[in-house]
């Protein structure tokens, strides 16, 4: 057989990557290469989706070459990318109209409050899953149809197109336009149910349907590349977290997995219905392969864990690069009583509180540098702690252990911290790139690289595990301490803040 | 506490000077610049010279900064760092050789564990990150001894673990001097008894090593009947050691 390995790629919020797997989902090769983060005025945050493009051409070319392999030794490749980051560009010239705005920007805060204002914070949860925040795809296309000139007459003509980085990427490498449901489920426009945009979300959120992509499943050949990647097949697509879903092998209702990178995602496969929170969190499409049914999961979005410790590194200098973070917080016993809240993009699940900001709290002149990183990655713990209690109330049923992936899982401290304030054994799959694995997963069943999902089960293999080692009294002490300080970051918005 | 030595701090005064010109230095002119006997200046310049922190121009004699200095502030890389980089590299290790894969470093002449992937068979194990191993019984410590500027302690006491554990300071000089020409080291139950590891050298970008890679298991599974470790394992740990190494920017060997 010539077709012998997969490839993924993984247009992430820091980063592209190419991972080229072998049939045992073995990493043969990767490549990567970070673009720039553009933050035009405080709480906005671009990308330029020119850039990122051709960063995946060179990744997915330097993964090749690293291996001596061509185009012709990959039987397809897979998409994940970032999710919600949105891009419309011209369909004639193939130029974007904007840089692309990223998940995280909150510059349509005032415009999600107007319409929140106008039938409540929960007003399009029942069809789209969602509560209105700044976070989501539908109010970045309103701002980009209301403040670029001329982009909505384009727009309404089919003329300008919208996508997630995954239409973007396709389009470009296939002329497709095309996304698939999960990150469809991302916008808010599209109905959870039907799997198709809803004319009442789209009349709500005033964005033509000329401009969208077509909705299709999540792994199916949606084309074949042309330009260097001529005859390659691409073959899925899914959102990060969705993919992560996928490749931690979470195909049975009940199973889910956090994935800790520039924001963390805790998800939980709920089977074919969709299941609504009543406890802040989300409800999304997990995936959908082919024409079988779709899966439904529920979400816990934190917005800033690694990114924080990105923060402590490009904009403190505290640290030269992400890893040392534990060597500084290693100088130290413990957190010295300082809290660090990064509410920099407001609060994601479960507060939802886009007038939030970040807070340090129990500052004295006791507290180091050391106490710093370690509040900065104790954050990232009680983060996640809260939405685990969120999913363990929605569900009725209690995590019995926590399956994590990304790139803090190499970090030990935090992957220990993270076990004592769960309570529950955390567990690190042989392949800390499940992104990339799943959606190499999912590319490989819509080819018949892999027979099914129980080939792919037979994958999943333990490489970590941390168990519980601290008393009740001091966890239940920290997050009460932790919970004072997240009420410290809300209402800290004004009406007349830019 | 008692207070500054003064002939360290004289040779501190030399090193700033000579980091501090674009050119090389007399004897003279450093001690005219320190107000210090030329007798003086020199002795220091002898020892800084015998470690390596100076060295002397052959044809002119004039002294600048040496090679060792620019060694030792640059040459630790960060232990988190080390796993961080390392992380899918060991993941593919284990998922091929089907054993546990451990990365270390030294630590005062013991072998620290930074990093540690389970043994793919989903059975229970514990996360060992963090333990200290034997260098001279473990193919990560001879890796890492081999490779060792200072190399093998001289005069430690050798433990031994198990008949086979090689504590004479003679043969394993001579072990290490294998291990570094062949770039990979070996232990059959050395450490405990039926149990085989496995090593090869992670290199950043200016050759140096900054840390060992390698799988242990039982005797069964990681040798053949010779009691010499199976060539494709041994293949499979130089292949990640290297794919680390080219990572951390080492030029490909
Ligand atoms: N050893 C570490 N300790 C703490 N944070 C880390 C470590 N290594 C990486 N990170 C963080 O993880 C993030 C990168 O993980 P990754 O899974 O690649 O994220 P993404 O897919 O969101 O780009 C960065 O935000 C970085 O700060
Ligand atoms: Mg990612």
């Amino acid at each position: 057989m010539s077709h012998r390995y997969i490839a993924a790629i993984d247009q992430g919020t820091t980063s592209s990557r190419c991972i080229v797997f072998d049939s045992s989902g073995s990493i043969v090769s990767v490549a990567q290469k970070e673009h720039r983060q553009i933050f035009p005025r405080p709480g906005w945050v671009e990308h330029d989706a020119e850039e990122i493009w051709a960063n995946v051409l060179d990744v997915v070319h330097g993964a090749l070459q690293k291996m001596s392999i061509t185009v012709h030794d990959l039987a397809a490749v897979g998409i994940t990318n970032q999710r919600e980051t949105t891009v419309l560009w011209d369909a004639e010239t193939g130029r974007p109209v904007h840089n692309a705005i990223v998940w995280q920007d909150t510059r349509t805060d005032q415009l999600v409050r107007e319409l929140a204002a106008d039938g409540g914070q929960d007003r399009f949860r029942e069809k789209s899953g969602l509560p209105l925040a700044t976070y989501f795809s539908g109010p970045k296309i309103r701002w980009l149809l209301d403040n670029v000139p001329g982009v909505r007459e384009l727009a309404e003509a089919g003329k300008v197109l919208f996508g997630t980085m995954d239409t973007w990427l396709i389009w470009k490498l296939t002329g497709k336009h095309v996304t698939d449901v999960t990150n469809a489920s991302r916008t808010m426009l599209m109905n959870l149910r039907t799997l198709d945009w809803d004319d009442e979300l789209l009349a709500a959120m005033d964005v033509p349907r000329a401009m969208l992509p077509e909705i299709r499943s999540s792994a199916e050949v949606y084309g074949q590349a042309t330009g260097t990647l001529q005859g390659l097949p691409v073959a899925s697509a899914l959102g990060d977290q969705q993919a992560a879903l996928f490749g931690q092998t979470c195909y049975a209702p009940g199973e889910g997995k956090c994935t800790y990178g520039t924001g963390s995602f805790l998800l939980l496969n709920t089977g074919t219905e969709p299941v609504t929170s009543a406890n802040g969190l989300i409800t999304t499409v997990g995936y959908r392969i082919g024409d079988q049914p779709v899966t439904y999961a529920l979400e816990g979005a934190i917005a800033v864990t690694g990114s924080l410790v990105q923060w402590l590194r490009d904009n403190v200098g505290l640290i030269t690069s992400a890893p040392e973070i534990e060597t500084l917080a290693l100088t130290v016993e413990d957190n010295g009583g300082c809290y660090f809240v990064p509410a920099f993009a407001g609060l994601f699940a479960p507060h939802w509180r886009s007038d939030a900001r970040g807070v340090i709290a129990g500052l004295t002149g006791y507290i180091t540098k050391g106490h710093l990183a370690r509040a900065v990655l104790e954050a990232t713990a009680w983060q996640t702690r809260e939405v685990v209690d969120a999913m363990n109330a929605d569900s009725g049923v209690e995590l019995s252990t926590l399956k994590v992936d990304g790139g803090m899982t190499a970090n030990n401290m935090l992957m220990q911290f993270l076990s004592d304030v769960l309570d529950v054994p955390v567990v690190r799959p042989i392949i800390a790139e499940t992104t990339c694995l799943g959606a190499a997963y999912a590319a490989g069943l819509a080819v018949g690289f892999w027979p099914d999902v129980d080939a792919l089960r037979q994958n999943w293999h333990r490489a970590a595990e941390w168990l519980p080692a601290m008393d009740a009294k001091t966890r239940d002490r920290g997050y009460r301490k932790w919970r004072k300080a997240v009420q410290r970051t809300m209402d800290w918005i004004d009406e007349d803040d830019e | 506490m008692p207070g500054p030595i003064q002939s360290i701090e004289r040779a501190a005064a030399i090193l700033r000077l000579l980091a501090s010109g674009a050119r090389k230095m007399g004897v003279g002119e450093l001690a005219t610049a320190l107000g210090l006997p030329k007798g003086t200046v020199h002795g220091i310049l002898r020892t800084l010279q015998h470690v390596g922190f100076v060295e002397q121009s052959q044809d002119t004699g004039k002294y600048q900064l040496g090679a060792a200095l620019f060694h030792i502030g640059s040459s630790y890389l960060d232990a988190n760092e080390l796993r961080t980089r390392a992380l899918n590299w060991s993941d593919s290790l284990a998922a091929r050789s089907k054993e546990s894969v451990r990365i270390g470093t030294l630590h005062e002449g013991q072998v620290l564990v930074v990093h540690h992937v389970f043994r793919p068979d989903n059975s229970s194990q514990v996360l060992e990150v963090g333990a200290l191993l034997p260098a001279h019984a473990s193919a990560l410590g001879r890796v890492l001894l081999a490779n060792d500027p200072l190399g093998q302690p001289a005069g430690a006491e050798l433990a031994g673990f198990t008949p086979y554990t090689c504590t004479d300071p003679d043969q394993l000089r001579q072990l290490l001097a294998e291990t570094k020409s062949r770039g990979w080291a070996a232990e059959v139950e050395e450490m405990v008894e039926g149990e085989v590891s496995v090593a090869a050298p992670i290199r950043d970008r200016r050759g140096v090593t900054v840390g060992a890679i390698g799988i242990s298991g039982p005797i069964e599974r990681l040798c053949d009947p010779d009691r010499a470790p199976r060539t494709e394992l041994v293949s499979y740990v130089r292949e990640a050691a290297r794919a680390i190494s080219r990572d951390l920017g080492a030029i490909p060997w």
